[in-house]
Order: structure tokens, then C-alpha cells, then sequence
């Protein structure tokens, strides 16, 4: 297809990145990245295993039982790297398992889709075999017959190299009937997607995987009760299970301690920057690095500007201002700071840049996105979009700023079906905490009595 | 396949192909149930047609054992699934926020202008389809844009022309 | 039980239930759109949010939406509290946002649940000043009109139909806050249960097309508790008139019936009553080759008397479409001897032996309600959802129930409806169907048989011999029907409530022999179990119990010249028998007298022909297919619009002609009195008096009213005709009010209400404040009282098993199949119904179809004796081979179950 103009195609076509060399990455800082390979090509299994690959399958599943897997894991307080910060072993240990009870499912969320979120992908497309060994660790904790991997339809690199390495390890034994002479019976299956972030609402995502509209289901029952199919099933996202095997292989405290006294949350963590810096893209750092370090390894704003704003990990974490820089980046610590670490990947807004604008930008994405099913995340987001398209125009009326207050209280947590809606409230609340008078200054506007003065339809 | 005989397919009745049928069939074998093979299905069509016409979507009905509205609502839901004619080469523009920080709206414009045409439509010769999408997950490059399968990031406004000629 | 505490005050409720239906059956009021009582909690709209405290110490409590929280011991919530009530506000603003300020032309406006919901929560002010979003919409055929705009996007529709009733066509479809819910691409709804979703949908999106081209609001319509007339179900319903006519039919909650879901026939049938060429007053015809000419109510009288006292002998045919009252009024004026039922004999064997079955089997009927609880079904020779559509409904919940069971393991309670579907998958209760082609509930069986009559019997002893070895063995069974057999056998077995139905529609008495051996078997074992057997019309169970002669035997009667002189009620023979021996017997017959609502063949071939009440005129009762004895009231009374018309119920006529004819002074009867000669004349139907309040009761001096308080225009509607306002009809025959005047509340215990409206609600949501928790039984009670209940364990294995069908060369056996639209005498003639019945043709198995050379859509000849008629054919390899299959309702003079001729039309090949 891309025949004929070699020079801009190749110049401006994507690849995936990891700032950090093969010298500064270790298998002993570095669980997610240390077999990557500085050309950014994909570790195929023979690379994967001559770098210890897949050795923990044979001594877990032939060593260890599932409670074993899951007991290292709540230790190593390892958190769901999809965002959502639960404790994957906690997780775990809430799956039905045993006597009376279907084997179910082991899902990878690979629908990576948050403004912002590039990290997956990197896993995917250069070491999927990090990603199938965590998942068959997964399974056998979990008692899964069966994995999928949904992935989001548009990463069509991640998806020939995850099938490719699907067959290697089908090949080599890592997958199918008695793995590793362990009686245990694992396969997975590569879903792609076909649009949408809801899909990445776990729930949600059950419901895409069985072929459906991705509306998200009530919780409970959690999927680990009834997830798809009626079965067990657990669902984590792909960096999560990436960070399985090494704990498993070094151990939990070891895992603990990478992060050493920055943070209470295990392990490390990819990182990254994108927005108006000089050098975007990935780090793989310990759990509770700062975002000054991250945004000092990006070699700060661009072109000299300053930073107005920031978000931590993601469109649906709320902003955070320059001096929040200085905090750990790590669940709790942002949690506390009134945003939540999201998925850890900063996106930085610079002085000049319209908070309006990036509020407008992101509730349409929220708004576009919204499945549709509870009331106030369908109906509400929509008028938030219409409200700041009339602010950031200046056609912005006395009262609207006190309904996008209302807005962002009322599609909070706990008022929703899902936590999209509250995901959308999030930076539109920091918003109008923090940069109000921006807002203000799109009132242009007294509130016309009602017959009076003909309303501005506009384009919205 | 011409835009027009698809809007016939559309209209005067419809037959999977034999090979799609057979790769549906073995989709099902993925799943507990063949509703499961929905999504697969109507990307199994689209692969074939450019998109997924009117009449496509009780004959993925019948080929799953499933009610013809649940195909139409799975395949109204996803945005990556086409009911409407697109040209031979889809343009996704990545509209979140990353982008959005890095001029994406110049590079919207920018295609605005260079095809002629909005998001929604497709240029008259049929060449190119313009829609918006999720973040591409490609932030640290943004404005990031797919012209079929590829992705490229950053894209300038200065860069489309050459860009655009690869796909004829 | 559980206490909740709200907004401090302690409930005692059922801990089963979600907060929501517990503070709703506790007469509290909370909005909410997503939940319905039948359906389930699924949390989407977000609408009954209350404030959860953890314990008496917590001051600030939660945001919590109370459908999806279950109403544990000391749950403690407040439906007052500011925050709860300020959100609730936003939920119905967001709702708004889109919907139309069109309630002064939507048809919903006035039984809307949305302008409720939002009179409810105070909002009343828009603030969202941008434009809304528009859809277009789509035609969904003859019953229902769609107006997507109204949408709020609650998801019953499709959640009912769907879920609930086994719809395919209609879907959800896109997303955002641009979601539709229409068909996947116009055209007429497909399920049988569609009206159902003008009562579901909380708003104007569905509503009943019949209605809009005579539209009146529902504060304007007179409403009586009636009942469905289309079939033996009995389901209840609430028809409203204005001016004259009957303007549409809604549910009618009955908490042990069809409590909240109607079928369309029943719903959408009605127009018999509206039609132009309805009898009106009463006609003489001097001789048979006469025109008719009017006559006044004393001189037909006088005719009348006149022509029955000339008589030698008088024979009455009565009708199972009529009430009880008309037919024992028909009785008494003929004499018992002289009285035929009017059901032809090959049907009228099977009534016989359904109540003999009822009784002696050994297991009793459940009511409809009950269907739904049974785990394990069996149904023999019947096709549920086109002879009795609202039998199938329940039985499909039934099959689904299963589904309640897994998730009741999982700790999943059952009102989480999502939750359950998703861990029933596909799962449900075992059900088979033995049919001569595939059934409207083959969908959700575990297996079905499609079989020729006599192997269908066949079929059926085979699994009462499955069941129990003392059962006579089936001859020549085949292996594989065996094997059959015993798997359906060992299911039966294995439930705890196995569920039994059967039916007249083949008119095989082998079959209902077969399903009562079935029966016998299953109640010599221990736990329960239910035999549910179909009849075909209104009260063909209650002529079952008042007994008479077969419609042949009346024939005969006057074709002998025995008789000379018939009366015929409500019933037109020709939908019964060929022509030309009905033609016979009336030309034999010195005098014709036919009492109808209706323009039959029947009623052009009378001396004398009176106009009878339908449903919607006159008062009575009927015997449901359950046993159960129901009351229908009058809606309106024809004369106050029309003073020329001179309808009256065919008990009163008849009551008025004995009179005459005995030259006894003129006397009116009430209904009362009616009731009471029907109960005293029939031990089986003595409890009629009970199923009623009298005539003379009242509440706090009050009548019932049949109208709702906010009646309009009474002065004005009749100034066409005279300025002056009469005086509304009194009712002599019962408690109700033709006006608004009277007791409509919902405080005093309720059993005949007939409409729903309380303080605050006047959608069909208002049906539950009449009940006493929500989804249970009306507070009065729930209506109709039952008159069959099984005496003792009686009945015997039947040895009568028929030989295996065998196909004969060059001729099909006949079957005549029930259909719901276009197969019941009265609804097809309402135009809705006609426009939804399928094109008029024969069915044969494709082989078959092959060896007479003929392809789909070609016309063919089907010779019956003397008689050829001809049709178009489709082939259908859900038959078996060696049977034609006709749809009831389209060539009467057929006999069902005989052999015939096909032919080829010439040239058509």
C-alpha cells in the first residue's frame, strides 16, 4: 500500500518506544523491559527463552498451587496496571474456583484506548511472550481453561506479533494440553476489537467478547463470580500480567522492593509523557517515581514553554497543577492529591494552552464513547460538550459554569453504571477547581429570558 | 468492489461468499456461543465489501442461529464496523486528547482541505473515508493518524500530500 | 422479612426483593423508568436513587440506586433527602435534554409514566438550551406507531420483548446518546406479544395504532374490567370507549392471570365491535325472499313470541363465545332437552373429555400465573402461541425459570436481571413439543416432534408408558420415538413441577387421552405436578359445564323436521360446519330467530334477528381454560350516543322473549338475577354468585366509577343530538357508575377495577398501588373464582391407542391449525388483525409438494368429498409427510382431520 514516497512514510510512520538502553535495563530493576532490544525489534520465543523465558512456567505450575501463586502475588502487592489500581492477587483470590464451579476464563484487556495510554502496545508489539507466560501463570491461579487476549482492533502490529507468538508457543508446549508435564490444559485466543473504548470497561468487555453490545454489567456479581459466559473469569490488563512472571521468579519481596521507600506499591511501572514535551515516550521506573523525574527524562516542555497542567495516567484522571510534580507517582499518593494515577502515562498541558479546549476535547471524547446505557453519563456528557463548545466560543451564558459543576458532581462515582461517566468528571471537576477563571471567561452572556431573545442553536 | 454494486448487494438481496462463511464457521469454534462470533463476523463481511451492507446483516443472522437484531445492534455499536459505503482507503484521525495537545486540529483541517470532504464522508472518487477515532495509543507522536492498516505519527500538515499518495 | 427503615420509618418487607420494589409495595412513592416488576432491576436509568445510610450513626450516607439493592434486615435509606431528591431531579432533566415538549399531541400524554416520573421528582424548569437530537421513524405494521424522538432510552422494550416474550426483530441499536430501538429494518413487528410494548415503554415511543386513528385521552375514556373474548384464556382486560366505540384495550392486572402482558389479538382485536355493519336494531324478514325491514323492541317481541308459541318444538343453539347468563337464558327458553351447545360434535368430545381429564387425572390446572412455576413441560398437540398466545408467554417463563435457579446458587438474586441472563446463558427448564409442524416455542425447546395426529397420541402414550410400565405399551413404536419417549419420560420424572398441556386444537380425543394417561402417570408419583388443557374460545369451558347437545344433533333435529323453530345465540354456524347441511336444517325451520353482535351468515339467514351485546355493551361471565369464572361489565351504553340502536344483551332478550312467549307481563332481569338462574340451574356452576360484589353494592354510598375523574366534555358530547345533557344510564346490573361519579381509589381492597389510576399515577404503573406488594395479587383479591378442581384420582389408563399414521398415496390428511391472527371468528373481522394475518395458504411437506409437481406459490386444488377449493401452496418441512396443513379461519367447509385430494391447478404449472 505504501508504495512510491519511501522518505515522509517511513519517517512519520509510528513506532512504539522505550527510552531507556539494553546497558541501563536489568532482569533485576526491570521485570517488563529487560529483554527488550534497543533496534525495537520483537523478542521471539527463542530470545525470550534464552533470557530465562518462560522458566517460571515450568517450576510454578509444577511447584507451586494456585494459592501459592496468588499468596505472592497479594504480597508483592502488585495493582491493576489498567488503571484501576485493584490488587491483582486480591482479585484473584475472590475467583470461584474448585468443586462445583466451571473452569472459566482468563482475559487480557489489550483494548488499550485512554487519551493518553500508549504503554500495551510496547509489550505487545516487541515481547508477547511476557504477556502469554503471565497469562498462563494467571490461568493456572485462576483454574482457566481457556484465555483471550481483546485487543483493540486498530493495533494490527501487536496483533501479528501476538499470533505469531501464539503459534510458537503452541509449538513449543507453553500452550495446549499438559503444559510443561503439568496436567495443566491452557489455550488462548486473540479477539480483536472493533472499536470503542467502553470495551475496556472489564464488564464491558465480557460483553463485547460474547459478541454484544458493549454495554458494562452490573456489579456484583463480580466476573470472578459470573463473568462470561455465566463462568469464572478474571479480566487484567496486559501490564499487569507482564509483571506476573517475574515476581513469581524473584519472589514478592524482591518485587516489593523495587520501588523501594518511594511507594507502598510494588514493582515498577512504564511510564511515560506525551503533550508538548521535548522527548515523549516510555520509561520503565519503579512504582512512586516522580512526575519531575519523568518530565526531567523527557527533557521538560518543548521549545522552553512552561507546564500549566498535567495528567497522570490518562483523559479520565483529573489534572493536576506543576506543583504536584513533586509527588510519588503511585495509587495512593495521587489518589490523595484528588486525581488518581491512572495509567501512570503523563500528558502535559503547557501555558498557553486552553484548559477550556483540552475539557471540550475530552468530553466529546467521553461523550462519543459513552455506551449509552445509564442516564447520566448518555445524557449529561452530551450537554457538558455543549456547554464548553459554547464557553471555549465565548457564547458561554451566567449559570452554565454552575451546571458543569452540577455535571461533574452528579456523574461522579456511585451515580453511574460504570465508572466512564465518573471518568469524564474527573478532569472536568480539577477544571473548574483550578482554572475557573478560564471558564469564566467564556461567559459571554446574561441568561435571556425565556421568549425573549432567540436562542443560539450554533452548531451545537 | 464500485460503490454502486454495493448499494445494489445493499438492496437486491445478499449471499455471504463461500469462504467468509467458512471463516465464520470456524470462528465459532472460539466461543461457548455463536453470538460470540458476531464482532468477527461483520469484520469477515467488511473485509470483503469495504463495509457491512443492509442485507449482510440478516444473512449473518442466519449463518450464527441468532436474531437478526442483535447483529444489527452489534454492528451499529462499534464504531470500526462500517454501514454505510467507505471509500477503498479509511482514514481514522486520532482526536484525544494527547493529539489534541500537539495540533491534531491543524491536521484535521489540513485533511479537511487536502480531500475536500468532513469526517463522515468520502472523497468522490471514491478513494478516501474520514472519520475520527479513539486514541490510537500512539500519544508520544502525536497527531497520530491509521490510513488502513498503518499508523503514522506525527503527522504535519506539510507531510499529507505524500502521505496520501501511497494509497491510490 | 426484613426491616428497612425509610427516611426513619420501619417497613416490614421481603428480603428477596431490591429496595425499590420493597418501598413500591410498601405504597411508597419512587420514581423509576428501567425496572418493571416482571422484568427485573438492571440499573440503567438511574432514576430511583436513594440515600443508604450504613447504620443509625451515619449522618451522610450514599448515592444508591435502590432497583439494585437488595432490601436486607436494616437497610436504612431516605427517599426525602435533599441530595437524593436533587439528583433524581437531574436524572429526569438528562432525560429530558431529548425528549420532545410534544406532550399535548402525544398520544401517551395523560397515561404517561415519564410525565409522572417528572411531575414526581419537581422538574419542572429547562435549562439545557441547545438542539435535540432527532431520529426517524420506522413503520412497525398494523398494531403499533413509533416515534423514536419521545425515546428515553430505558431499555424495556427490548429487554420485554427480547428477553421476556422471545422477540428476534427488535433490537438496540447504536450508541452514545444516539441509541434507537426499532426493528433491524422496517416492517411489521414479528412477535405476537408486541402490544405489549406500548404498556412497557414508559413513554410515547410504541403505541397502539389501533387507538391513534380515534384517539382520546385516557382521562376521557369510560373503561370497564372486562374480559379478553379472543380466546379461552381468560385474560383480563381494561377497554376504553368514547362516543360510542371502543377506542382501545390495555392490560388489566389480574395477580393470578395474565397479570401484566397481554397478547395482540386480545389487545389489538377488537374492532369487531366498532364495525359500521354491526346489527342495531331488530329485523323481521316476512319471508325468506324478503328484504328485512326494522322493527321496534315490542313488536320484535311479539314476533317473536308469536313465532315460538306457533311452534311444535324449539330447538336453542347456544355459543361458546357467549356468557353463561346467554346460554342459560337460551336454555330456559328452550328447555334443557332442546339445547345444543353450538360446538360441532368432533370438538365437542374433546370438551367432554378435558373436563373428565381435569378432574380425574389427578392433577390440577394451574392458573397462568402458576405456569410460569413449573419445571419440566410437555406439550402434546397444541401450538401455544397461536392457540392460546398468552398460555405460551408464561410457559416460555417457565422454561426460563431455570435460570432463577442457577443464579438463587450463585447468591444472584432474581430481580438482577442482566446478572441472571448472564449465568443462565441459554439454560433452561426442559420442554418438548409434539405438533404436526414446528411450534412458536420451538425455539426455547429441548425437543420437538412434528408428527400427524395419531402419532402424536401415539407419541404421548408412549411417554405415559415411559412413566409409569402399568400404562398400557404403544404397538410398532420405532426405536427412535422410544427412545424419545423415555428421554421425555425420565425429564418428567426428574422435575419437581412437571407441567402437562394439551388441547382440543386437533380435535383428537386420542391425544387429550394420551396427555391425561401422561397425567394419571405423573400423579401416582409423589410431588406435584399441573395438566393445563387448551380450549378454543371464550367460554367453551363453561358450555363444557352447562352441557347440551352437539351442534349436529340440532342440525339433524330440524333436518328430521323434530323441531321447527330455532333460536341461535351468538354464534355463526358456518364457521363450524360445511354449508350444506346448516343450509338444510334452516331452510327445514319454520322460524329462524339469531341473536348476534355481529353480521354473520348465520344472522342474514334469520326470521327474526335480535342485536346482542358484544363484550363492550353487556355484562357476563365466562369459564376460562383454567376453570375460572369471570365477570366482564359493560363498558358503555350504545343508546346514550346512538338512541336508535336497541342493543341489548342476549340474556336480556332472551329473558324479554321467554316473557313473551309465555305471555308472562313484561319484566326486565338484572344481571344478578341472571347470575343467580345460571348458579342454581348448574351445581357445577354454583359458585357464580360469589365472583362479584351485586348489583346493589356500594362503597361509602358510592358506586364504582367507570370513568376517571377528570371525564371531560359530558355536557358538550351529545349537543349534536340535544342540547340538554341526559341523565347518565343508570346500572341496574352492577356496582359501577356510567360516569365519573363514584369510588376509583385504590385505598379500599380492589378486585374488579377498571382502570388504573391513583393520586400520581396514571400510566399502567398505577396497577400497582392496586396490588397487594408489587407483582402480587389485587388487594381485593384477584378476580374470577375457579370452578374445576380434580375429584379424587380417578381416571383409568385410556387402552384406546391408535395405529401409526400412514401415509396414502394420492391424498393428505387434513389439518385445520389453530392461528392467533385470522383463526378466532370475531377478532378477524377487526381490520388490524386482518392486515397482520398471513396470506391465505396451504402447507406440505417440500417432498411431498415435489410429487405433485408443483413449486412454492402455485395454486392447488384440495377436493374433499364434493367439495374443491383452492389455494396457494408453500412448501413447510417442519411437516410430515402425508398431512396438508391449513390455517384455521379460512375455508370453513374443510373438515379437519379427513382425507383429501390434491390437484394440481391446470395451467398454473
Amino acid at each position: 500500500m505504501t508504495d512510491g514516497t519511501p522518505g515522509t512514510v517511513n519517517r512519520v510512520r509510528y513506532r512504539s518506544r522505550l527510552h531507556q538502553t539494553e546497558s541501563e535495563r536489568k532482569a533485576e530493576t526491570h521485570p517488563l523491559t529487560w529483554r527488550l532490544k534497543d533496534t525495537g525489534e520483537r523478542v521471539d520465543l527463542a530470545d525470550y527463552e534464552a533470557k530465562n523465558g518462560y522458566t517460571v512456567v515450568k517450576t510454578a505450575l509444577n511447584g507451586q498451587s494456585p494459592d501459592d501463586v496468588i499468596e505472592s502475588l497479594k504480597t508483592a502487592n502488585l495493582r491493576g496496571r489498567g488503571g484501576a489500581g485493584f490488587s491483582a492477587g486480591l482479585k484473584w483470590s475472590l475467583t470461584l474456583r474448585g468443586e462445583g464451579y466451571p473452569r472459566g476464563y482468563l482475559v487480557c484487556n489489550a483494548d488499550e484506548m485512554e487519551p493518553g495510554t500508549f504503554k500495551d502496545r510496547l509489550l505487545m508489539e516487541q515481547q508477547p511472550h511476557l504477556l502469554i507466560e503471565g497469562m498462563i501463570l494467571g490461568a493456572y491461579a485462576n483454574n482457566s481453561k481457556l484465555g483471550y487476549i481483546f485487543l483493540r482492533g486498530e493495533y494490527i502490529e501487536a496483533a501479528q506479533s501476538i499470533q505469531q507468538a501464539l503459534e510458537e508457543a503452541r509449538q513449543a508446549g507453553w500452550l495446549g494440553d499438559n503444559i510443561a508435564g503439568s496436567g495443566f490444559d491452557f489455550d488462548i485466543v486473540l479477539h480483536t476489537g472493533a472499536g470503542r473504548y467502553i470495551c475496556g470497561e472489564e464488564t464491558a468487555l465480557i460483553n463485547s467478547l460474547e459478541g454484544k453490545r458493549a454495554n458494562p454489567r452490573a456489579k456484583p456479581p463480580f466476573p470472578g463470580q459470573s463473568g462470561a459466559w455465566g463462568k469464572p473469569t478474571v479480566v487484567n490488563n496486559v501490564e499487569t500480567l507482564c509483571n506476573v512472571p517475574a515476581i513469581l521468579e524473584h519472589g514478592a519481596d524482591w518485587y516489593l522492593n523495587l520501588s523501594g521507600d518511594r511507594s507502598s506499591d510494588g514493582g515498577t511501572k512504564l511510564f511515560g509523557v506525551s503533550g508538548r514535551a521535548e522527548k515523549n515516550g516510555l520509561w520503565e521506573l519503579p512504582m512512586g517515581t516522580t512526575g519531575a523525574e519523568i518530565l526531567d527524562r523527557a527533557g521538560g516542555i518543548r521549545n522552553g514553554a512552561k507546564l500549566k497542567a498535567w495528567l497522570p495516567g490518562g483523559g479520565s484522571t483529573g489534572l493536576l497543577l506543576p506543583e504536584h510534580l513533586d509527588l510519588p507517582l503511585d495509587f495512593d499518593s495521587i489518589g490523595n492529591a484528588g486525581s488518581r494515577l491512572g495509567t501512570g502515562l503523563l500528558t502535559v498541558v503547557t501555558e498557553e494552552q486552553s484548559i477550556v479546549g483540552l475539557l471540550r476535547n475530552l468530553e466529546e471524547f467521553f461523550a462519543r464513547e459513552s455506551c449509552g446505557w445509564c442516564t447520566p453519563c448518555r445524557d449529561g456528557l452530551p450537554w457538558s460538550v455543549k456547554l464548553l463548545r459554547a464557553l471555549e466560543k465565548g457564547e458561554g451564558e451566567e449559570g452554565d459554569i454552575e451546571i458543569l459543576e452540577m455535571l461533574a458532581r452528579d456523574l461522579g462515582p456511585g451515580k453511574t453504571f460504570c465508572a466512564h461517566a465518573p471518568g469524564a468528571a474527573m478532569p472536568l471537576e480539577s477544571a473548574l477547581t483550578f482554572f475557573r477563571e478560564e471558564f469564566e471567561a467564556g461567559v459571554g452572556r446574561k441568561k435571556g429570558p425565556a421568549g425573549v431573545e432567540t436562542v443560539p442553536l450554533g452548531e451545537v | 468492489m464500485s460503490e454502486q454494486a454495493d448499494k445494489t448487494l445493499a438492496t437486491d438481496g445478499f449471499e455471504l461468499h463461500p469462504d467468509d462463511r467458512a471463516a465464520i464457521q470456524a470462528e465459532l469454534g472460539h466461543f461457548e456461543q455463536p453470538q460470540a462470533a458476531c464482532i468477527e463476523a461483520l469484520k469477515i463481511v467488511q473485509r470483503r465489501h469495504g463495509w457491512v451492507p443492509d442485507a449482510a446483516i440478516p444473512a449473518i443472522a442466519r449463518e450464527l442461529g441468532v436474531g437478526p437484531a442483535a447483529v444489527e445492534g452489534v454492528a451499529t455499536f462499534y464504531s470500526l464496523i462500517f454501514r454505510q459505503p467507505v471509500g477503498r482507503h479509511v482514514i481514522l484521525v486520532c482526536d484525544s486528547s494527547s493529539c489534541y495537545l500537539t495540533d491534531y486540529e491543524m491536521l484535521r483541517d489540513a485533511l479537511f482541505d487536502h480531500l475536500g470532504i468532513q469526517y463522515g464522508q468520502t472523497t468522490p472518487d471514491n478513494r478516501f473515508t474520514l472519520l475520527p477515532v479513539c486514541c490510537l495509543g500512539a500519544c508520544d507522536s502525536g497527531p497520530a493518524m491509521m490510513i488502513d492498516d498503518d499508523t503514522y505519527g506525527p503527522v504535519a500538515p506539510k507531510d499529507l500530500a505524500e502521505l496520501l499518495e501511497g494509497y491510490s | 422479612m426484613a426491616t428497612i427503615f425509610v427516611d426513619g420509618h420501619p417497613y416490614e418487607v421481603d428480603e428477596q426483593d431490591n429496595l425499590l420494589q420493597a418501598c413500591l409495595s410498601k405504597g411508597l412513592d419512587l420514581p423509576y423508568f428501567c425496572w418493571h416488576p416482571a422484568m427485573g432491576s438492571v440499573g440503567a436509568c438511574r432514576q430511583c436513587a436513594v440515600i443508604q445510610y450504613q447504620d443509625e450513626h451515619d449522618t451522610e450516607g450514599t448515592l444508591t440506586m435502590a432497583c439494585m439493592t437488595p432490601a436486607a434486615d436494616q437497610t436504612r435509606i431516605s427517599i426525602e433527602n435533599a441530595q437524593a431528591k436533587e439528583f433524581r431531579g437531574e436524572v429526569i432533566e438528562w432525560l429530558m435534554i431529548n425528549h420532545p415538549h410534544d406532550c399535548p399531541v402525544c398520544e401517551e400524554g395523560g397515561h404517561c409514566h415519564l410525565q409522572d416520573m417528572t411531575v414526581m421528582t419537581g422538574h419542572d424548569r429547562r435549562r439545557y438550551r441547545f438542539r435535540k437530537r432527532t431520529h426517524r421513524n420506522q413503520d412497525l405494521g398494523p398494531f403499533i406507531a413509533h416515534e423514536m424522538n419521545r425515546c428515553i432510552t430505558c431499555y424495556r422494550c427490548v429487554r420485554f420483548y427480547n428477553d421476556y416474550a422471545g422477540g428476534e426483530d427488535l433490537g438496540a441499536f447504536g450508541a452514545n446518546d444516539n441509541v434507537y430501538f426499532g426493528r433491524y429494518e422496517d416492517g411489521t413487528l414479528e412477535s405476537p406479544f408486541s402490544g405489549n410494548l406500548t404498556e412497557v415503554c414508559p413513554t410515547g415511543v410504541f403505541t397502539d395504532q389501533t387507538h391513534s386513528e380515534q384517539y382520546t385521552r385516557k382521562w376521557d375514556l369510560m373503561f370497564a374490567p372486562s374480559i379478553c373474548h379472543q380466546c379461552a384464556v381468560g385474560c383480563n382486560t381494561s377497554p376504553g370507549e368514547r362516543y360510542g366505540s371502543i377506542r382501545r384495550i390495555e392490560n388489566r392486572y389480574n395477580g393470578s392471570v395474565n397479570r401484566y402482558f397481554l397478547c395482540d389479538r386480545g389487545r389489538f382485536g377488537y374492532g369487531y365491535v366498532n364495525r359500521a355493519d354491526r346489527p342495531l336494531v331488530p329485523r323481521w324478514r316476512e319471508s325468506r325472499s324478503t328484504d328485512p325491514v326494522d322493527l321496534s323492541v315490542d313488536a320484535a317481541l311479539d314476533r317473536a313470541g308469536d313465532l315460538l308459541r306457533q311452534s311444535r318444538r324449539i330447538i336453542g343453539i347456544g355459543s361458546p363465545r357467549a356468557s353463561l347468563e346467554s346460554n342459560h337464558q337460551l336454555r330456559l327458553l328452550v328447555g334443557a332437552e332442546n339445547f345444543s351447545t353450538g360446538i360441532a360434535r368432533a370438538e365437542w368430545d374433546c370438551v367432554r373429555l378435558m373436563e373428565t381429564l381435569n378432574r380425574e387425572c389427578g392433577l390440577t390446572t394451574p392458573t397462568l400465573r402458576q405456569v410460569e412455576d413449573h419445571d419440566a413441560v410437555f406439550v402434546l398437540g397444541e401450538d401455544l402461541i397461536e392457540s392460546a398466545a398468552r398460555v405460551g408467554l408464561s410457559v416460555r417463563q417457565a422454561v426460563l425459570g431455570l435460570q432463577f435457579d442457577l443464579a438463587g446458587e450463585r447468591g444472584i438474586p432474581e430481580w438482577n436481571a442482566e446478572a441472571v441472563k448472564t449465568l443462565g446463558q441459554d439454560a433452561g427448564h426442559p420442554l418438548y413439543t409434539a405438533y404436526p409442524t414446528r411450534t412458536g416455542l420451538d425455539g426455547i425447546a429441548t425437543g420437538h416432534w412434528s408428527l400427524a395426529p395419531d402419532d402424536i397420541a401415539r407419541f404421548g402414550f408412549a411417554v405415559a408408558h415411559a412413566l409409569d410400565p402399568k400404562a398400557p405399551e404403544v404397538p410398532d413404536l420405532d426405536d427412535a420415538m422410544r427412545e424419545a419417549a423415555e428421554r421425555i419420560g425420565q425429564a418428567l420424572l426428574d422435575a419437581h413441577n412437571p407441567l402437562v398441556v394439551s388441547g382440543g386444537s386437533l380435535q383428537s380425543t386420542a391425544i387429550l387421552e394420551a396427555a391425561g394417561s401422561v397425567a394419571h402417570a405423573l400423579a401416582k408419583r409423589e410431588g406435584e405436578g399441573s395438566l393445563l388443557l387448551v380450549r378454543r374460545e371464550a367460554n367453551t369451558t363453561g358450555l363444557g359445564l352447562m352441557g347440551g347437545h352437539t351442534l349436529e344433533w340440532a342440525l339433524e333435529t330440524l333436518h328430521h323436521n323434530d323441531a321447527d323453530a330455532v333460536v341461535i345465540l351468538e354464534n355463526d354456524l358456518y364457521q363450524r360446519l360445511p354449508a350444506e347441511p346448516i343450509d338444510t336444517a334452516l331452510n327445514m325451520a319454520n322460524a329462524v330467530v339469531v341473536l348476534d353482535h355481529q353480521a354473520t351468515r348465520t344472522l342474514d339467514r334469520a326470521d327474526l334477528a335480535f342485536p346482542a351485546a358484544s363484550f363492550a355493551e353487556g355484562d357476563g361471565t365466562l369459564v376460562s381454560l383454567e376453570g375460572r369464572a369471570q365477570r366482564f361489565y359493560q363498558v358503555y351504553d350504545p343508546a346514550y350516543q346512538r338512541p336508535q340502536t336497541r342493543i341489548h344483551e342476549s340474556w336480556r332478550w332472551l329473558h324479554a322473549i321467554r316473557n313473551n312467549e309465555l305471555r308472562h307481563p313484561v319484566a326486565d332481569i338484572n344481571l344478578d338475577a341472571a347470575t343467580e338462574a345460571c348458579a342454581m340451574a348448574h351445581p357445577s356452576l354454583s359458585p357464580l354468585q360469589q365472583i362479584a360484589p351485586d348489583s346493589d353494592y356500594r362503597v361509602d354510598g358510592m358506586r364504582y366509577s367507570r370513568a376517571p375523574h377528570r371525564y371531560s366534555g359530558r355536557t358538550a358530547m351529545r349537543a349534536n343530538l340535544n342540547v340538554s345533557e341526559p341523565r347518565p344510564e343508570q346500572d341496574t346490573d352492577t356496582p359501577f357508575a356510567f360516569s365519573m361519579e363514584g369510588y376509583y381509589g385504590h385505598d379500599r381492597p380492589r378486585r374488579d377495577v377498571p382502570f388504573a389510576w391513583a393520586p400520581g399515577w396514571n400510566s399502567p404503573q398505577a396497577w400497582n398501588k392496586f396490588t397487594d406488594e408489587v407483582g402480587g395479587h389485587l388487594s381485593g383479591g384477584d378476580p374470577g373464582v375457579r370452578l374445576i378442581e380434580p375429584s379424587g384420582h380417578l381416571h383409568r389408563y385410556s387402552p384406546n391407542i391408535p395405529a401409526p399414521f400412514q401415509v396414502r398415496e394420492g391424498q393428505w390428511q387434513l389439518c385445520i391449525l389453530p392461528r392467533l391472527f385470522g383463526g378466532e371468528e370475531t377478532s378477524s373481522r377487526a381490520e388490524p388483525i386482518q392486515v397482520r394475518s398471513a396470506e391465505p395458504c396451504v402447507r406440505l411437506h417440500p417432498d411431498d409438494l415435489a410429487t405433485l409437481s408443483t413449486i412454492e406459490g402455485d395454486r392447488i386444488a384440495l377436493q374433499q368429498g364434493e367439495l374443491t377449493v383452492e389455494m396457494r401452496v408453500e412448501p413447510d418441512d417442519g411437516l410430515p409427510h402425508g398431512v396438508v396443513a391449513l390455517p384455521a379461519g379460512l375455508e370453513t367447509s374443510l373438515v379437519h382431520g379427513d382425507w383429501v385430494r390434491l390437484t394440481t391447478k391446470e395451467g398454473t404449472v
